[in-house]
């Protein structure tokens, strides 16, 4: 049976990604875990996080775990959720400055203030709810409609340096990168564990993707 | 512009049991709430709230077990609300499956709890709930105090301030009762609504009032809301959700369908 690692570290309600992971495929053998020894003998591995950008390099540092998933992001197939998607980027203006894991190069940056909707109204931050996402052709995407809807909450977006590796944007209200990927990796800034059937959907691909893209 | 305004059904639940009453008084079973979560996914609701409207111990736990059965199948937001008054209560909500926790009076009793709570969790998580009411008379500038205790208890603080301060405390919404409108089904308090969601950063959702869909139009359009929340309307199927969702549409608003 395959399994799937979400990472414990501290960060985050890892119970919904693991429930939604056993509703998306109850086939699935799925872990919570933090032992390195348990993250590496997984076939895949969830990377998830929510908080402040800052707590979560700490949390990373503390648990001894930062070389693990800089090693398991080049070999296994990898999601990486909200935070877990801001954290492979390289550094991040929250906090000040906060330096990442740089396995995707690239920064991440807080929406502006002031921002207006086309009808002059103001746009709120943290970015949150409901909004569409634009994909470009990656397995992930399989069975779930061209601009579907997902659920958001964050105040800051991934910059990366290289556009080649993104794969999924929506406008808030300029356009920005929601889905990066690269080899063995898929991140994502919004919830999949919270976005309903498009969701399930994206989680059932990850856990029956290879890895290659 | 593609974020959708969010409609979310709150579920008043006593001790187990989906309860809604007019003023906070005659109150009417609706049913139970791991049922009505369901029916209210299936329709498209963009959140639910779990409005905790008992404070014993026991009960509590009652919510939790209901928080932990609807997050295992149901995959969107979920909010708890009613007797947040410690970290560990948070704590326990979220590890059940709530993404969001709302605090009310703990937060008025002592706002270094909602800083607190956003430090230790995240303000993605915190929602500041605010029950106002008017309290300027007719012809002076509009101005609404913070109630607690379901409406009875003033606390004169100005319901403005009280929710810019909550932002800088590191509220992540706020979520807005007008406690002169709720159980009344007569709309919306717009002015109320607009005069919060212009005072703070984040999003707003309007509450207390609703009952016909027409008010939760208002609540967007007038109000500015960025999400609007009602409860007896979904309840007693007058409308489904969907309908609801079809009618703002109509009129223009943003939702997802």
């Amino acid at each position: 049976m395959a399994s799937v690692a979400v990472i414990d570290y501290g960060m985050g309600n890892l119970h919904s990604i693991a429930k939604a992971l056993q509703h998306a495929d109850p086939s699935c053998d799925v872990r919570v875990v933090s032992a390195p020894e348990a993250i590496a003998s997984s076939d895949r591995v969830i990377f998830p996080g929510v908080g402040a950008i800052r707590d979560c390099m700490h949390a990373l540092k503390e648990t001894g775990l930062t070389s693990l998933i800089t090693e398991v992001a080049k070999t296994k197939p990898f999601l990486g959720i909200c935070l877990g998607m801001q954290a492979l980027l390289t550094d991040n203006e929250e906090n000040g400055h906060t330096e990442t894991l740089n396995i995707i190069p690239g920064h991440v940056v807080r929406f502006s203030e002031n921002l207006h909707d086309s009808e002059g109204n103001n746009l709120k931050v943290p970015h949150m709810g409901w909004n569409r996402v634009h994909q470009t052709p990656h397995p992930l995407w399989a069975n779930i409609p061209q601009n579907s809807r997902f659920y958001f909450v964050h105040s800051y977006y991934a910059k990366p340096d290289d556009s080649m590796v993104v794969t999924g944007t929506s406008e808030y209200p300029d356009t920005f990168a929601c889905a990066l990927a690269r080899n063995n990796i898929f991140a994502v800034q919004f919830h999949p564990e919270k976005s309903q059937t498009a969701g399930l959907q994206l989680l059932k691909n990850f856990l029956h993707w290879d890895g290659e893209s | 512009m593609s974020l959708a305004k969010r409609i979310i059904p709150c579920l008043d639940v006593d001790n187990g049991r989906v309860v809604k009453g007019v003023k906070f008084v005659d109150i009417r079973d609706a049913g139970d709430p791991v049922e009505i979560a369901r029916r209210y996914d299936k329709e498209g609701a963009d959140e639910i709230t779990f409005l905790d409207i008992t404070a014993t111990h026991h009960d509590r736990d009652t919510m939790v077990h209901v928080v932990e059965q609807v997050a295992s199948e149901v995959f969107i937001p979920l909010t708890v609300g009613g007797g947040i008054r410690t970290l560990e209560n948070i704590r326990r909500m979220l590890n059940a499956g709530a993404d969001k926790v709302g605090i009310n009076s703990a937060a008025v009793f002592r706002p270094e709890f909602v800083r607190e709570a956003a430090e230790r969790f995240g303000s993605q998580c915190i929602v500041v709930a605010i029950d106002a009411k008017k309290v300027s008379q007719p012809g002076e500038t509009a101005r609404w105090e913070i109630f607690t205790h379901g409406g009875r208890k003033s606390t004169g603080i100005d319901a403005v301030e009280w929710a810019r301060k909550m932002t800088d405390y590191g509220a992540g919404e706020i979520l807005l009762t007008s406690m002169d409108r709720d159980g009344t089904r007569i709309g919306f308090d717009l002015p109320l609504t607009r005069a919060i969601g212009e005072a703070v950063p984040v999003p707003v959702i309007a509450s207390g009032g609703v009952g016909n869909l027409e008010h939760l139009v208002d609540g967007i359009i007038d109000g500015k809301a960025d999400a609007v929340l009602a409860a007896s309307i979904f309840h007693f199927a007058e409308y489904t959700i969907q309908q609801a969702k079809e009618y703002m549409a109509g009129r223009g608003i943003e939702v997802r369908l």
